[in-house]
């Protein structure tokens, strides 16, 4: 029983954090907004040559063979620096997906490759999402019908875009033609299939609002700091003091919910759903209080363009409901929680 | 990462849950608040101490078996989950046990630490004073050290001492360096409360029991071989014992898992009642993935240690996180029974769903006051784990 990260992977983290801290840098995700696609392919370049592109792409496909729980701690990464890239769509949630297939389905191989150098953007559909993020600069989306998982080349869908409160977001409504061509897997092993790429997606927005929530906190914790009135800094008053710790409390209390669910998706553990819901409302709630009392810690400040914490507050806003909103996961932890013959209470926390 | 539990874990586990099923009474226990039921959980600590079993983490010479965290972390699991009786003697062996492995000499650790695990002794804290409660730094209880150097002589008044009618020792901070003030010119002293000069007057909680009391000391002699650690050195040597371990080890996760479950059970079967309140299917939710929060985090946080992590303010957001969850949990069991709610255990139509419920509701509204206030809490979190500035 060791519920802990090996040295690697926390020494991976930290390599990950210092290459973000430069590359994207807030002004850097200001000049980005301004851009058409919104999407930047010098970004995009630089984490392919830091190998983030390949990380759960498998080692015979150019990859890395990460799993889900080195992706527990690589997503609070990409949440923390806000960074304007669908990179956990494709190189997590995708590549995923795609491994899952079997050798020499769809061109498995190639888009593997292709994730895992950078060289192809993929979008995922599902149906907990009302609509594709990235869908307008994908080389590749997946799609759902039915059961069905298809490989649509960017060329067979038409898409209408959705813009949204987070200018690094990119929503689109896809319309496509379901074909033969296309499908790669039906019936039970695509129900198995977007079973599985539920819990990433859902894990992906996971750590990624935990990662909003401690970058808020921060950003807050430096302004109260600095911030005078009444001849002290703001943080030297309780009722700001109390905001902040109660922050801090969420997210620590987030983060190994987060990484049990991601430890019962990497081993293929039939109770991942629940796991990956709770993990979903504890980053959520952790983020969504960060941003509350964030902006309430910085006063006027907090409501302006200017001030940076306004990103981080409209992704958590945005990634809230993605990947299913609170009532889809609270549902599926009630569904579990009040199930006949549940297992619940001391001892059954990791079960056999 | 690795969840699965050794073999060694698992005959633990095995041999943990084999002994409870043989053991664990066979009526529940009268109160611990009460002269009668305290001496009942004192037999019952006794047979936990004979089976090894009641301090599993202490070595086997002071009477334990060596335990690590993982394998204490089964322990509670199996005792909480079986329903075991609520451990009587905790203050002591929680709080002065590790102090007492840290600073105590060997002599001190031989002659009180088996008594303590085997509940002999059964410990009384006494930190807090009439004036000196969230501020303890403001203790004014004094020990003057006799012209000879053999004892002090204690004088002053300590409060809210929990189960101290009962008890047979007290132990707490006194004003050893006169006109010190705050922090400085403390010292850490064990008082046996049958002493000459002791008065000990109970308190009625709001169970209407003597839960606590409140202790007079009057020209009260203790010999200095009762005095842990240095002179003047109380303070530090009352803080050293990692705030995460009192935190952790005072309320392990089991007991909320526990609670959680049988949260979950009492909605269940008063369904149709508690769904009129959209609320309580949430609440009740909420109740589960915060005792598993808590469980898991507490697995994270032992892992830790074991790696030689050190773990400092955070310690903090564990307090706030089980009091406000047990809180929580009693005020949806409340809900859930409604107009059951404030019938007492023996009333006729009570229910036996209710059973507990209402005391444990009681108890849970200390939860946020007691070892620290969760206001300190916060306080101490913002400040020493965020950075923040004093007041």
């Amino acid at each position: 029983m060791d519920f802990t990260f090996t040295d690697d992977q926390l020494s991976f983290r930290e390599a990950v954090s210092r290459f973000l801290m430069t590359e994207a840098a807030p002004e850097m995700l200001r000049e980005i907004w301004e851009t058409d696609p919104g999407r930047s392919p010098a970004l995009r370049g630089k984490l392919a040559a830091q190998g983030l592109t390949a990380l759960s792409v498998p080692e015979d496909c150019g990859g890395l063979g990460m799993d889900d729980v080195a992706w527990a701690l690589m997503s609070q990464e990409l949440g923390y620096y806000a960074i304007p890239d669908s990179l956990a769509d494709a190189a997590y949630v995708a590549a995923g997906l795609i491994a899952s297939l079997p050798a020499g389905c769809a061109g498995r191989e190639d888009w593997l490759a292709r994730i895992a150098d950078g060289s192809a953007r993929v979008a995922v559909g599902h149906a907990v999402n009302p609509l594709v993020a990235d869908a307008q600069s994908a080389d590749l989306l997946l799609l759902p019908h039915g059961d069905e998982v298809h490989l649509v080349p960017r060329a067979l869908v038409d898409v209408i875009a959705n813009p949204s409160i987070d200018l690094s977001r990119r929503l689109s409504r896809v319309m496509w033609e379901p074909s033969s061509a296309t499908v790669a897997a039906s019936g039970e092993a695509g129900r198995r299939l977007w079973a599985d790429t539920l819990n990433r997606g859902v894990l992906a927005v996971a750590g990624q609002l935990l990662g909003l929530a401690q970058r808020m906190l921060d950003l807050s914790v430096d302004y109260a700091a600095q911030r005078k009135q009444f001849g002290k800094p703001i943080g030297s008053f309780q009722a700001v003091k109390h905001h902040l710790a109660d922050v801090a409390t969420r997210i620590e209390f987030a983060k190994p919910v987060l990484y049990r669910a991601a430890h019962a998706l990497a081993h293929g553990r039939a109770d991942a759903d629940v796991h990956a819901s709770h993990a979903k409302l504890a980053c959520g709630e952790a983020a969504w209080l960060a941003a509350r009392h964030g902006i309430q810690v910085h006063g006027a400040m907090g409501y302006t363009w200017e001030v940076d914490l306004q990103m981080f507050m409209k992704r958590t806003w945005a990634l809230d409901a993605a990947w299913g909103d609170r009532g889809f996961h609270k549902s599926r932890v009630a569904d579990a929680v009040l199930a006949d013959g549940a297992e619940l209470g001391p001892g059954h926390t990791f079960k056999e | 990462m690795d969840l699965a539990y050794t073999p060694k874990q698992k005959a633990f586990r095995a041999e943990v849950r084999d002994w409870l099923a043989r053991n664990l009474p066979r009526h529940p226990l009268a109160s611990y608040d009460t002269r009668e039921g305290f001496e009942q959980h004192r037999d019952w600590e006794r047979r936990l101490f004979e089976s090894r079993l009641s301090m599993v983490m202490w070595p086997e010479e002071l009477g334990g078996r060596g335990c690590d965290l993982i394998e204490w972390l089964i322990f509670e699991e199996e005792y909480y989950g079986a329903g075991a009786p609520m451990r009587v003697n905790q203050n002591g062996q929680l709080l002065l046990g590790p102090t007492l492995m840290e600073f105590g000499t060997e002599a001190q650790k031989r002659r009180f630490l088996p008594r303590m695990a085997a509940s002999d002794d059964m410990w009384a804290q006494g930190w807090s004073e009439p004036n000196a409660g969230s501020d303890m730094a403001a203790i004014t209880s004094r020990a003057i050290l006799s012209d000879d150097g053999s004892h002090y002589v204690l004088n002053g008044q300590k409060t809210w001492s929990t189960r101290a009618i009962f008890a047979d020792w007290l132990f707490g901070l006194f004003r050893s360096e006169p006109g010190s003030t705050r922090h400085h010119g403390l010292s850490y002293l064990l008082v046996p409360l049958n002493a000459p000069g002791v008065t000990i007057r109970p308190i009625l909680a709001l169970n209407g029991k003597q839960a606590f009391a409140e202790i007079f000391l009057d020209d009260v002699k203790v010999p200095v071989d009762n005095r842990i650690g240095d002179e003047g050195q109380g303070w530090h040597v009352a803080m050293a014992t990692a705030g995460f371990e009192r935190g952790l080890l005072l309320r392990s996760p089991a007991r909320f898992q526990a609670t959680a479950r049988k949260l979950v059970e009492l909605y269940k079967a008063n369904r149709a009642s508690a769904d009129r309140d959209p609320g309580l299917r949430e609440a009740v939710c909420e109740a589960w993935m915060g005792a598993e929060a808590y469980a898991l985090s507490a697995y994270h946080t032992v892992g830790r240690l074991a790696k030689g992590a050190r773990i400092g303010a955070e310690a903090s957001t564990n307090k706030i996180v089980w009091s406000e969850l047990d809180l929580k949990m009693h005020e949806t069991a409340m809900r859930i029974l409604g107009a059951r709610g404030e019938l007492l255990a023996d009333a006729p139509d009570a229910g036996s769903d209710a059973a507990g419920w209402l005391d444990g509701f009681l108890f849970a509204q200390a939860g946020p006051i007691y070892a620290g206030t969760n206001e300190i809490q916060r306080n101490i979190i913002a400040e020493r784990m965020l950075g923040l500035p004093k007041s």
